[in-house]
């Protein structure tokens, strides 16, 4: 998937997963309305990706883009499940139903 | 058209009391409000309607924010999960969301055709999608409920402020409870071991460090050095292992100076590799870390901890085989 788009101010040591095609952008303002992080910014003639590092790959932005011009593999960081998964050899979960309530 | 049900905006001394249950864990699958729709107030066609979960904590933050106004509220069956979770899940999702404005008969019951969401459900909900499938435009509201007279009152728009998830001290410390009853059996079967090796002072150690990784580590979360939060744990570990390793000094002045050195060492691997380690369990607690992050996280520190904390047992055992040299 790396490298398929343009993906906008990402630094190479990318700590997170999002990619953002701005070719596509059809500027509805979606993404920085929904982004907890402020990691989207309107623009003039497309969203700006302005705060890259602070994503934390919830998925809003990408769910409510109406053109599919941003992909994250979402999920919420949660220690506990991915170690848990990481010794079993398991695939990974989001979170149990007894998990973050 | 199916049934309304009513609600107001008042906390009485019952949910205040159901309130203080969920936060300490008590039977936390149990606190659900009946999915549907609500009046409150009251509410002509052309009021605004308020979507939410179905977890009690998200619906009473809802509805007292609701106090004066005359407004609906839908609440998704989200099986008693908050806004956030449910909608990493999806069960606070699209189809939810579409499902219960058809059976609610929305559409009969208002004249406009907009829903007011918390941003936080955004993850599972794709507003285009509901909007050609009910008709419905879905307006992002703030993220915190207290924040909705404000946005009303601007005309259903969210400062840059309202947008942003903050993690507050009052937030970081209801979360202490429930994680310090999570690790509870482990700190009473290592007070035994601690005990068993050390007496007291074991029991010290033990206590030192369940403090410190559930309760100090989410309230000092933003002062601690490092974005990575097994660094954070790891540096609070150094930290109180401070006073321990004083308190040995003092304490055992006349004991052989390599039991204590070896003890000492033992002591302070112990509180860097377990309060690591427990601070890395709080990224699933916390609105900050990706998973790609914390997946870095566990690559590079667990093996770090893992050996820190053989490192631990095996200087406390050589500690404790001097104990028997003096014995016999
Ligand atoms: S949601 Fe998609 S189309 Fe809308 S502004 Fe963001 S990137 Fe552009
Ligand atoms: S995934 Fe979430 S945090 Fe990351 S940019 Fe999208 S909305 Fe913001």
């Amino acid at each position: 998937m790396a490298g398929e788009c343009s993906c906008q101010g990402a630094p190479s040591d990318a700590v997170n997963t999002l990619q953002y095609d701005m070719n596509r952008c059809v500027n509805c303002g979606r993404c920085s309305q929904v982004c907890p992080h402020g990691v989207f910014a309107p623009g003039d003639f497309k969203a700006q990706l302005v705060n890259y590092e602070a994503c934390m790959e919830c998925g809003a932005c990408m769910v409510n883009c109406p053109v599919n011009a941003i992909k994250v593999e979402s999920g919420v960081g949660c220690a506990n499940a991915m170690i848990k998964s990481a010794l079993l050899g398991r695939k990974e979960v989001i979170c149990g139903d007894d998990c973050c309530k | 058209m199916a049934e309304m049900m009513r609600t107001d905006s008042v906390m009485t001394s019952k949910d205040k009391r159901e309130h203080v249950q969920i936060r300490i864990g008590y039977h936390r699958m149990d606190h659900k409000v009946d999915p549907g729709l609500y009046l409150i107030g009251v509410p002509s066609a052309a009021s605004p309607v308020f979507v939410t979960s179905n977890y009690k904590l998200s619906f009473d933050a809802l509805r007292t924010s609701l106090n004066g106004f005359d407004a609906y509220v839908l609440v998704l069956d989200t099986k008693g999960i908050n806004v956030w979770c449910a909608a990493g899940k999806g069960t606070f999702g699209t189809d939810e969301l579409v499902g219960r404005i058809e059976s609610s008969g929305l559409k009969d019951v208002v004249s406009h055709r907009e829903v007011i969401l918390p941003q936080l459900g955004a993850p599972g909900v794709a507003a285009h999608e509901v909007k050609r499938r009910t008709g419905f435009q879905v307006i992002y509201g703030p993220v915190r409920a207290l924040d909705i007279k404000e946005f009303m009152d601007a005309g259903k728009k969210a400062s840059k402020e309202m947008r942003r998830v903050r993690f507050p001290l009052k937030d970081r410390l209801v979360l202490a409870p429930v994680e310090m009853k999570n690790f509870v059996l482990y700190a009473l079967l290592f007070s035994i071991i601690g005990f068993l090796i050390a007496g007291a002072f074991g029991l010290a150690v033990v206590f030192g460090i369940y403090f410190a990784g559930l309760l100090l580590f989410p309230l000092l979360l933003p002062y601690l050095p490092s974005k990575d939060f097994t660094m954070k744990g790891m540096f609070l570990g150094g930290l109180i292992s401070i006073p321990l390793v004083a308190a040995t000094l003092c304490l055992w002045k006349d004991m052989d100076p390599i039991e204590v050195a070896s003890f000492d060492a033992s002591i302070v691997l112990m509180c860097v590799s377990v309060v690591g380690y427990l601070g890395l369990n709080w990224t699933g607690c916390t609105p900050y870390p990706s998973r790609t992050g914390v997946r870095r996280e566990i690559y590079r520190y667990i093996p770090i901890i893992a050996a820190m904390a053989v490192a631990a047992t095996v200087l406390a055992l050589v500690a404790g085989l001097f104990d028997m040299g003096a014995w016999f």
